[in-house]
């Protein structure tokens, strides 16, 4: 279970938010929203443990994440506004070589599976520097569909995705739900997505 | 642990092989340094006998300095380094890996090219066999001690030049003890203080420096 304690993140001298708080049960979603500047990827990234708040805690399982390591981030799978993709490597590569570092191992079946599933099927030999903005965001994204970590946290996860990856995309993270999974994202768009759906909204 | 390195190493040596000009440039830059000595100082053999050794360490110095740069920004600006930190592997074994693979991709060669360098400055065998021994133990400490730099100067404006100030200082040490062998051995002296000094560098640096550039790198991702 997530938990955030009185929270407060500053960015150069502007306070974004203070006195957040916020908790996240097995099987729940919290969507953050806010206008642009209102420190949702701030939020994220805090909780992710890339940057540290001004106060307050961030719990996992009752403990800071501060004093876990690599147990909370092996319970972690974070999807930023970079798709972290080598334009060098083939899509294969990029996202066998993503799944190692998680610590997964999957057998070649299941990574091309993954990328059939979310319509890379026929381009899993081609560098990514070939592939369209929303090609890249796909392959970034297929990580969900093999990861085996509890807590998913998504920045912008449907960016440059069309309508059928977007569909693809809400049966995963439902799937995600529905087996005890947490997520945490946030989106302009409406969250269309079985199982329990919370809201956030930072303002700015 | 060592699926880590293994993984690390290889996906850093399979990228240099997609994109081998990276490669290339600080090697073309390292013989092109060394050959524009005979033409600017002197073309007697007697003066580049006298100052092959430093010559050769310097350019070395300086061409591990131009790749340095590239050893995390390229995963920084393509957001792979954020996956690093939030993956489970320990952040100082993967900076480890990636300072591995930098060495094998441009200190080795440097090494492997030496023996050639120091033909065309006169050196004769017993000269360019220490010295290239002292090469093979000191540039794997310019690799580790340059990810400092590189990781601190992150996302840094002109932080290529930034690193050179930050780093070349600390190179001192062991560009004294690398050229000093090869001197300290036409006098008469033994080498062997040298090479344990050189030897001391390459222990401590591989012991503290991956520790440093992953506290940097999760200093420069805030």
């Amino acid at each position: 279970m997530l938990k955030i304690l009185d929270l407060e993140c500053v960015r150069g001298d502007l306070l974004l938010f203070s006195g957040l708080g916020f908790s996240l049960k097995p099987g729940e979603l919290l969507h953050v929203k806010g206008a642009n500047g209102s420190g949702k990827t701030t939020l994220l990234r805090t909780v992710c443990g890339l940057s540290l708040p001004e106060s307050g805690e961030i719990q996992w399982d009752g403990i800071s994440i501060r004093k876990q390591g690599d147990v909370f981030r092996n319970e972690l799978t974070y999807i930023g506004h970079h798709n972290g993709v080598k334009d060098d490597l083939t899509v294969l590569e990029n996202l066998r070589i993503a799944t190692m570092l998680s610590g997964d191992r999957h057998s070649e079946d299941h990574l091309v599976d993954a990328l059939v599933q979310i319509g890379l099927g026929e381009r899993i030999d081609l560098p990514a520097k070939m592939l369209s903005q929303g090609q890249r965001r796909r392959v970034s994204l297929a990580r969900l569909l093999l990861s085996q970590s509890k807590l998913w946290i998504l920045d912008e996860p449907y960016t440059a995705l069309d309508v059928a990856v977007i569909a693809v995309l809400q049966q995963v993270i439902a799937q995600h739900l529905q087996g005890g999974g947490m997520v945490l994202l946030t989106t302009h768009q409406d969250v269309d997505i079985e199982g329990v759906v919370k809201q956030l909204t930072l303002s700015a | 642990m060592f699926s880590v390195i293994n993984l690390m190493v290889r996906r850093d040596i399979l990228l240099a092989m997609r994109r081998p000009q990276d490669v290339m440039t600080s090697l073309f830059f390292f013989i092109i340094v060394v050959s524009l000595f005979p033409l600017g100082v002197s073309p007697e053999m007697e003066v580049l006998r006298s100052i092959g050794p430093g010559v050769i360490w310097v350019a070395a110095l300086l061409a591990s300095m131009l790749s340095l740069g590239r050893l995390f920004s390229d995963d920084y600006q393509d957001g792979t380094l954020e996956q690093l930190i939030l993956s489970p592997q320990p952040l100082a074994l993967v900076v480890l890996s990636k300072v591995a693979a930098h060495w094998l991709l441009t200190g080795l060669p440097l090494v492997i090219l030496t023996p050639l360098l120091g033909l065309l400055l006169g050196l004769n065998v017993e000269e360019i066999q220490i010295l290239t021994l002292t090469l093979l133990l000191g540039t794997p400490v310019l690799s580790l001690i340059g990810s400092i730099g590189a990781a601190l100067t992150l996302g840094v404006r002109g932080g290529g030049v930034l690193i050179s100030l930050l780093i070349l200082p600390l190179f001192v040490p062991v560009l004294i003890f690398g050229t000093g062998a090869v001197s300290s051995m036409n006098a008469g002296l033994g080498v062997e203080a040298h090479f344990s000094l050189l030897g001391a560098f390459l222990v401590l640096s591989l012991l503290l420096t991956p520790w440093a550039s992953a506290a940097a790198l999760k200093i420069s991702m805030e």
